[in-house]
């Protein structure tokens, strides 16, 4: 058999994926095969490389050329001008803001130089489908290492030792959680990993399940072995099909190679992991509710206490953490709890995943120092704000959470200055917003969303919710009164203090802190009926101005319910009646002849 | 469809995701969800009769789960799902305009079906594909970086696809 002289890497992430990898990749296949090149260069699908913008992307080693935005054509070019005559092709590279052309962005680049790797390690860079560069990358020594020389206690006290906390959102310290599981009583107890993450701009656990699942296979097993548990479940979103596929794959090949099942690597120790299902429900993301729902219930949360690790799945100590955190435990048991510890700061030990979205250039999958401020994420990682435009808030923390305003993006990214700031690091999803964007209408769109979600077991969170939102719509509509604006903040202490679960409790934040932050916004919505982004769509209008439309037809071409009309050369008309304001007009028009205004 | 037949289906689908399963009990969510598959993209009611039996739960225990849950639909539903993202940060890059356009192109709101039965639109939360958003999902298949035109074409090949198997 022929020496492999090429590995091309290709990401096979969901973002990749929804962006044409597959048809990419059957090119680059048949290409290879014309060309007699299929024995020697070996094609791999990897999981998520972080950049979601400039998918699909390969690179290819050994020289580690980095290309982007491929598609079924242009692949076929890299295979005869790479790959056949040995010249990169320049036009397929990463090219920089400034017009730079970059062969290795992952050396070169800001957006992977400042990054640290450790609950995204194998991402980019193994199979998913493949045990076997798991284990090639330490995958099963952690496990390996705790059955042979380490007992339950040793486990945790690396844990506590590395600080990290549940990457969830709720930030409980994971040693602590573990040890509560391990001295709980019970003949039977569980370990859960929650993957229904349902937060709006998160998506770090689809990344690490698709790209890395073996990693939670391990960690998992290692928490098993740690609490005393014998069997496993992984709730999975069903909104991540692909997921859900290499999960199944990854546990398959586990068992096959006795990392599951019966007497794990010759020892005493059983273990094994079943996949659940979710069906479309925010709140199962909640540990209570997803509990209920694997048992087959609706999901609706439990009051805690009991705590799931005192009573949880079918009334058994249950040790339940998110895809996340575990991903994080192979690597703290490899290199000890000191060695995690020494990333990020006091109180937020470790590196936390973020996901990029929003009006940000470079969107998708960083993993950073805890403490890195915002600034270096969204200008530096990030590469800022596209379109020249003006950074407004960063949205952190999902439906929980808050909005960040522009003059504090210099506050390090922690626990506690994020809380100080009004909103929680979440789940690590972060929407970048732009001077276009309205944080009235923001906070409605939150309020929205929990309204539809919220399981209806306790009259706060479903009646009190839905309360705020009719305010909210009032506002945007342009009918809000000063009054409303006093009952928005009863309505967000009353429901804090009085909902049952988590979700209700902070299902205000998005109102609290865009009020907090952007109240002149709310002001100018309730007494100048304004809005001063110009996204509300009642307080809104798109004009044509006569001067500077030279007819193209551009606009009315592009418009999805025609509402532009006119004739060629001649100047347009909008209807303000069938318009919706969506603003596929002002995109086309190479005139500066269509502006939005407000009122 | 009769009921004979319905029972026959779900028992079997019953037994078998029973044996799959680590715990016997409970498991109902994934039955359902064989259910729904089994039927393409629906429950049929009768099938919560059956499940009454073999299960032993009440038909309002069984009711109260296969309502709770968006994804699963007691009507029969379009050969193709398509669920659109309405998260924020599909919001903020233009999702609104793909949703119009959506609804347009296809001729239907929210939760309906098109005549020719092939399209269903279904709102979505966050599919996780923020990075390239505004993003839907066609049954299994995600779509991203959507605009309005993108929509239209992406139906019209849909469409397109079927027209000539039918032929």
């Amino acid at each position: 058999m022929p020496a492999v002289e090429n590995t091309i890497v290709i990401c096979a992430g969901g973002a990749c994926i929804s962006a044409g990898e597959i048809s990419v990749k059957e090119s680059l296949e048949n290409t290879l095969r014309e060309y007699a090149l299929d024995e020697v260069v070996r094609v791999v699908e990897t999981g998520c490389m972080g950049a979601c913008d400039l998918g699909p992307i390969m690179v290819i080693y050994p020289e580690g050329v980095f290309y982007q935005k491929l598609d079924s054509n242009n692949v076929k070019k890299v295979v005869e001008e790479h790959l056949l005559k040995g010249r990169i092709v320049k036009e397929l590279l990463y090219t920089g803001p400034t017009g730079e052309v970059k062969e290795k962005p992952q050396e070169e680049l800001p957006f992977f130089k400042k990054q640290v790797k450790i609950a995204t390690r194998n991402l980019g860079v193994v199979d998913p489908l493949s045990i076997e560069e798991y284990i090639a990358r330490d995958g099963y020594f952690a496990l390996t290492k705790v059955i042979k020389e380490m007992n339950p206690e040793d486990v945790i006290s690396e844990l506590k030792k590395s600080g990290l906390r549940g990457r969830g959102g709720a930030g409980f310290p994971t040693g602590l959680k573990w040890e509560f599981a391990r001295k709980a009583t019970g003949d039977i107890k569980y370990v859960i990993c929650n993957a229904d993450e349902g937060d709006p701009g998160a998506f770090m656990d689809r990344a690490i399940l698709e790209g890395d699942p073996h990693s939670v296979v391990e960690a998992m097993t290692i928490a098993a072995y740690t609490v005393g548990a014998s069997k496993g479940f992984i709730y999975v979103r069903a909104e991540y099909p692909l997921a859900i596929e290499r999960f199944s794959h990854a546990l398959k090949k586990a068992r096959e190679y006795g990392f599951l099942g019966e007497n794990i690597l010759g020892s005493e120790f059983s273990f094994d992991i079943e996949i659940r299902i979710g069906a479309g429900a925010f709140v199962c993301g909640e540990e209570t509710a997803l509990i209920n729902s694997i048992e087959g219930k609706r999901g609706i949360p439990r009051v805690k206490p009991p705590y799931p690790a005192q009573k949880g799945l079918w009334g058994k100590p249950t040790l339940i953490n998110n895809v996340e955190t575990y991903a994080n435990i192979p690597p703290i048991i490899l290199h000890g709890g000191d060695w995690f510890a020494q990333f990020g700061v006091e109180g937020s030990r470790g590196t936390k995943v973020f996901a990029l979205a929003g009006k940000v250039n470079n969107t998708g999958l960083v993993e950073v120092p805890m403490g890195i401020s915002l600034r270096e994420l969204i200008y530096e990682i990030g590469g800022g704000v596209p379109g020249g435009k003006k950074l407004k808030a960063v949205q952190t923390g999902g439906p929980s959470g808050g909005c960040i305003p522009e003059k504090h993006i210099d506050t390090p990214i922690t626990y506690d200055t994020l809380k100080e700031l009004g909103t929680i690091i979440g789940s690590g999803g972060m929407i970048v917003m732009d001077e276009d964007d309205c944080m009235v209408d923001v906070a409605k769109f939150f309020l929205e969303f929990t309204v539809e979600e919220s399981c209806g077991q306790c009259t706060p969170c479903r009646d009190g919710t839905k309360r705020m939102l009719e305010i909210l719509e009032r506002i945007t509509e342009g009918e809000g009164t000063e009054e409303d604006l006093e009952t928005l903040k009863e309505l967000s202490e009353h429901i804090m203090k009085t909902s049952l679960c988590g979700l209700g409790q902070t299902a205000p934040q998005p109102v609290m802190s865009t009020m907090r932050y952007f109240w002149d916004e709310y002001e100018a919505h309730v007494k100048e009926k304004r809005c001063p982004a110009k996204k509300c769509k009642a307080l809104t209008r798109i004009v044509i101005d006569k001067e500077k439309c030279v007819g193209c037809t551009a606009c009315a071409r592009v418009c999805p319910v025609n509402a532009i009309t006119g004739s060629v050369r001649n100047p347009h008309e909008i209807d303000p009646e069938i318009c919706t304001r969506c603003g596929s007009c002002l995109e086309v028009c190479r005139f500066g002849a269509i502006s939005k205004v407000s009122p | 469809m009769s009921f004979e037949e319905v029972k026959k289906t779900v028992t079997e689908i019953y037994e078998r995701v029973k044996l799959e399963s680590l715990e016997e009990r409970d498991n109902l969510i994934n039955i359902l969800h064989a259910i729904q598959e089994h039927y393409g993209n629906y429950i049929p009611l009768e099938a919560a009769e059956v499940l009454k039996e073999l299960t032993g739960k009440s038909l309002s225990e069984i009711y109260e789960v296969l309502t709770f849950y968006t994804m699963f639909s007691t009507r029969r539903r379009g050969k193709y799902i398509i669920r659109v993202c309405k998260s924020l940060p599909c919001h903020v890059t233009g999702g609104a305009a793909v949703i119009e356009a959506l609804k347009n192109g296809l001729g239907i709101d929210y939760g309906q079906t098109t005549e020719d039965g092939l399209f269903t639109l279904e709102e979505s939360s966050c599919l996780g594909l923020c990075g390239v958003s505004p993003v839907m999902l066609i049954n299994d298949e995600a779509y991203g970086n959507l605009t309005p035109e993108k929509v239209f074409q992406i139906i019209e090949e849909i469409r397109e696809r079927e027209r000539s198997d039918v032929k």
